[in-house]
């Protein structure tokens, strides 16, 4: 290698040209450009190992991607795993080749999650804050262009300027729309999909930024300075729903906006029954602030939209005349289900091996169901021993001191709740009938919370793992359970501490429309005794508090009542 | 080592240490802070044949004083769209033009704007080797209310730029800065160059094409040349826009190649020729009267006015293709171009037969 040369070359472009008057005179170069170009090499050295060459089991086609945890599940674009299959080769740059297995997919944001195998110590990149980032930052995309580390799979770096940020990208093809993206003028190339992007300087220097996964052309397909990438931040938002094993969908409101001369962004056609207009969003609202970002345009609207999973829990402000109202609104599929499982048939190709095989499972409705009953049976397991199956009686007061004495049997779900009484029958042919006005279906979703807490789950006719959200936006991180039962589903947020211990934090349950759901929030210590629930339960439907409980006993039944 | 010294040679844009002392603000997110609110997105006519409707230009005065490249997408005047960095958007009209330099004035409706800018007294000179942001709405990206995007560059050669058909620069005589990026692309024309500093030292040019390679050529205007002309054109009603001065401001015209249009009576009058006179270079390429001229070396001319306009930036001496309607079909022809000292001069046209 030519070092002096090569050093030659650099200097001229960065327009020293006093040095290069006699072809004699020695470099001299400032010692702050040396420390920054080691201190980038060091960046560099240190990143490398988690860049991923994806390619198909046979070897052909390919991509890029990057490793973010140590169990070796990775992160690459949709368009590479759906040309690659279920089951990859993938290389890093220690020049080994691991078998890797596709977990789930975001087909409409250009994101799949795979899991590499065969160690448990891989090299992980560290996520940053792409929200930090700013136009004018420097930044490293890494990758296998043009495949060309088919020999080492050692990774090429390219570097460049974050051009811009919150960039909104039409979608192109079915579902494929990359919103709220970065854009870089740092070459990336056929090859480079999926992998990562990072932030080159400062304090978050190596840490990964974005996913690397699309670039402007222009005739005659040149590369024409203009790439973008997936900001790092939907991706995490997303990440849990990828560990699910499915294929996940964007969110809609179910309502359009639109902009005026002024700026201001408005509501303009709500749909009946869209979770914004259940909340009381009406048209001609104006549209303040969403998920915690002020709105001024509508490709502001968009990229928040396309930046969580559908059904998220997302924070709406909108101003009617002189009036301000807070909402939270729960997004609604952007696509038809059954488009999006199209995506997800097996791929035509060699059956995989016997490292894949035990960790891919064809099932309908998912990309691979294995990772599913991994995440469910997880979570599951968090929550602890089973509570006792026989019934429940649990008494206390509301707050305003109304006695309220609960009982789950196998029967019926009854309420007694000062001078009156309700009664929901669990017989076979019963019918949602004798609820508590206002609760939104209280008794029969409490029955679906003492079928998971006293181990019944098989009494669901499906229960599934979701992914993860935060409790009602600012609450903190749950993992999702969805529970359906006789055409009511129930979503089952429970929070798992680090130590894989489980706390049931709430559940909401609906049987028609999300936004009028049943919603039950747990606080405060668990009872003492032989059945230990949670001593508060709020309850809300839809988004309108109905009633908070303060219990001070909870026993075990040895019959049924009433 | 090649990497290493690639990045090197991308990266230092903070750490030049003969500019640490100056206490200005030079890193690259430093300076593109600075520079993004100067930038506007303009939108305006075109979207035919690939045509992009969008562009890009700078703040060249509080008032909201718009620079940008002479182009189709000022067709739209006087309801030219110009956003600002932050969703603002202002309506403003084709204030002056500069063909011969590529270079347009536009000016807001409102007045009560107090804007950043860049002075024009300030345009600051460029070297090749320099290293420079370049700033445009390329692809319209932007397209809402966001800034628009910002690009690394190092002006490679300051150089007479070899683009053939006489359009050379869009009509700027003399050096351009040849761009090691790929700087211009649809709707980045117009769009600012600063050096580390955030001065302005260029002006993106139109795309063209370099003839003998057949690939893009990324360069801009050098600004330390424009500055006078843009506070000329901004301050002393510079030239009117909708007159056909702009047309007859140098280069050849119409009558050169010896054809006559049909009188210009509306603002779009389409190019009909009405006579061709014998032995011309019009008559030698086939042109006939009746011929409806749609394009003018591939670009539409849906007036007499835009055809004077695209006629005066071609170079004398050489040839200009032409695509005529006629009977209902697209010909192309090719009109060799007199040489400088044979136009007309004072401009004219040919008479008017007079039955």
């Amino acid at each position: 290698m030519n070092v002096r040369a090569s050093l030659a070359v650099a200097i001229l472009a960065c327009g020293a040209s006093a040095n290069l008057r006699a072809a004699d005179v020695p470099l001299e170069v400032a010692p702050s450009v040396l420390e920054a170009q080691a201190a980038r090499a060091a960046v560099i050295e240190r990143i490398a190992p988690t860049v991923v060459a994806i390619f198909g089991p046979d070897g052909g086609g390919g991509g890029s991607g990057v490793l973010i945890s140590a169990d070796g599940y990775a992160v690459t674009n949709f368009h590479v795993t759906d040309g690659c299959g279920d089951a990859m080769k993938c290389g890093l740059n220690d020049g080994k080749v691991y078998d890797a297995v596709i977990v789930g997919t975001d087909p409409v944001g250009d994101v799949a999650l795979i899991k590499l195998l065969g160690r448990d110590d891989f090299p992980v990149a560290e996520f940053g804050d792409s929200d930090a980032v700013r136009p004018g930052d420097w930044c490293l995309a890494m990758g296998n262009p043009f495949l060309l580390a088919k020999s080492d799979f050692a990774p090429t770096v390219t570097y460049g300027l974050v051009s811009g940020t919150h960039r909104y990208q039409e979608p192109a093809g079915t579902f494929l729309e990359y919103t709220d993206c970065l854009q870089i003028d740092a070459s990336v190339n056929p090859g480079n999909s999926g992998g990562p992007l990072f932030a080159a300087d400062g304090a978050d220097a190596g840490k990964l930024i974005g996913i690397n996964g699309r670039i402007s052309i222009k005739r005659g397909r040149v590369n024409s300075g203009a790439a973008y990438a997936i900001s790092s931040n939907q991706v995490k938002y997303f990440l849990g729903h990828l560990r699910s094993g499915r294929a996940l969908d964007h969110g809609t409101l179910n309502a359009t906006v639109r902009t005026n001369f002024d700026g201001d962004v408005l509501f303009d056609r709500i749909l009946d029954g869209s979770a914004a207009q259940i909340r009381g969003v009406k048209e001609g609202d104006e549209l303040v602030a969403f998920a915690g970002r002020p709105i001024r345009s509508v490709n502001q609207f968009k990229n928040v939209l396309g930046v969580y999973p559908a059904g998220w829990p997302l924070p709406l402000t909108v101003r009617r005349g002189t009036e301000t109202i807070d909402l939270i609104v729960r997004t609604r599929g952007l696509n038809r289900r059954t488009d999006l499982l199209k995506t997800v048939a097996p791929k035509p190709g060699p059956p995989p091996n016997d490292v894949v095989k035990p960790l891919l499972e064809k099932r309908p409705g998912y990309v691979n169901a294995h990772f599913n009953e991994v995440e469910r049976d997880r979570v599951l397991a968090s929550l602890g021993s089973a509570l006792p199956a026989a019934g429940w009686r649990i008494a206390g007061a509301d707050a305003d001191g109304v006695e309220a004495e609960f009982t789950l049997s196998d029967r019926g779900v009854g309420l007694k709740l000062g001078a009156n009484r309700f009664l929901q029958s669990l017989e076979d042919d019963a019918e949602v009938l004798n609820e508590p006005p206002g609760s939104g279906g209280l008794l029969f979703a409490l029955r679906q919370w003492q079928l998971l807490r006293s181990g019944r789950t098989t009494d669901f006719a499906d229960l599934h793992y979701v992914g993860t959200e935060p409790l009602d936006w600012d609450g903190p991180t749950v993992d999702v359970l969805e529970a359906e039962n006789r055409g009511v589903v129930t979503h089952f947020y429970i929070e798992v501490g680090q130590d894989g211990t489980g706390m049931l934090r709430g559940f909401d349950s609906w049987q028609e429309n999300r936004g009028a759901a049943t919603e039950v929030r747990f606080d405060g210590d668990r009872l003492d005794g032989s059945l230990p629930v949670p001593s508060q339960m709020r309850v809300a439907a839809g988004g309108a508090p109905y009633r908070t409980f303060k219990f001070t006993t909870a026993t075990v039944a040895s019959g049924e009542s009433e | 080592m090649i990497v290493a010294a690639t990045l090197l040679a991308c990266g230092l844009f903070a750490e030049d240490p003969a500019i640490e002392d100056a206490g200005v603000a030079t890193s690259a997110r430093a300076v593109t802070a600075e520079t993004l609110p100067k930038v506007v997105k303009i939108f305006g006519a075109g979207g035919l044949r690939g045509l992009p409707a969008y562009g890009t230009g700078f703040l060249i005065s509080p008032r909201g004083h718009v620079a940008t490249a002479w182009n189709h997408v000022l067709d739209a005047d006087p309801n030219i769209l110009v956003v600002l960095d932050d969703g603002r958007r202002l309506t403003c009209k084709l204030l002056a033009a500069d063909p011969s330099r590529g270079l347009a004035v536009l000016e807001p409706e409102r007045d009560d704007l107090d804007l950043p800018h860049f002075d024009p007294a300030t345009f600051a000179p460029a070297e090749a080797g320099a290293r420079v942001l370049a700033f445009s709405n390329s692809y319209k990206v932007a397209g809402g209310d966001e800034p628009v995007a910002v690009q690394r560059a190092v002006i490679s050669a300051v150089a007479e730029l070899d683009a053939r058909r006489g359009r050379n620069a869009a009509g700027i005589a003399g050096p351009v800065l040849i761009l090691d990026a790929p700087t211009n692309n649809p709707g980045s024309a117009g769009g600012p160059i600063v050096d580390r500093r955030g001065s302005l030292v260029g002006i993106i040019g139109r795309e063209l094409k370099n003839d003998a390679t057949n690939v893009f050529v990324n360069y801009a205007l050098p600004a330390e040349k424009i500055g006078e002309t843009l506070t000329a054109m901004m301050e002393d009603d510079f030239v009117a826009t909708s007159s056909a001065s702009i047309a007859l401001s140098g280069g050849p015209q119409p009558a050169d190649l010896g054809a006559l249009l049909v009188p210009d009576v509306v603002r779009r009058t389409p190019a009909y020729v009405e006579l061709v006179q014998p032995d011309s270079p019009a008559a030698a390429a086939g042109l006939r009267a009746g011929d409806l001229i749609v394009l003018i070396d591939g670009e539409l001319v849906p007036s007499i006015r835009l055809l004077r306009s695209r006629l005066a930036a071609v170079e004398p001496g050489e040839p200009v293709d032409l695509v005529v309607r006629r009977d209902g079909e697209l010909v192309p022809l090719t009109v060799a171009v007199p040489e400088v000292e044979d136009l007309r001069d004072p401009p004219a046209e040919l008479p008017r037969d007079r039955r």
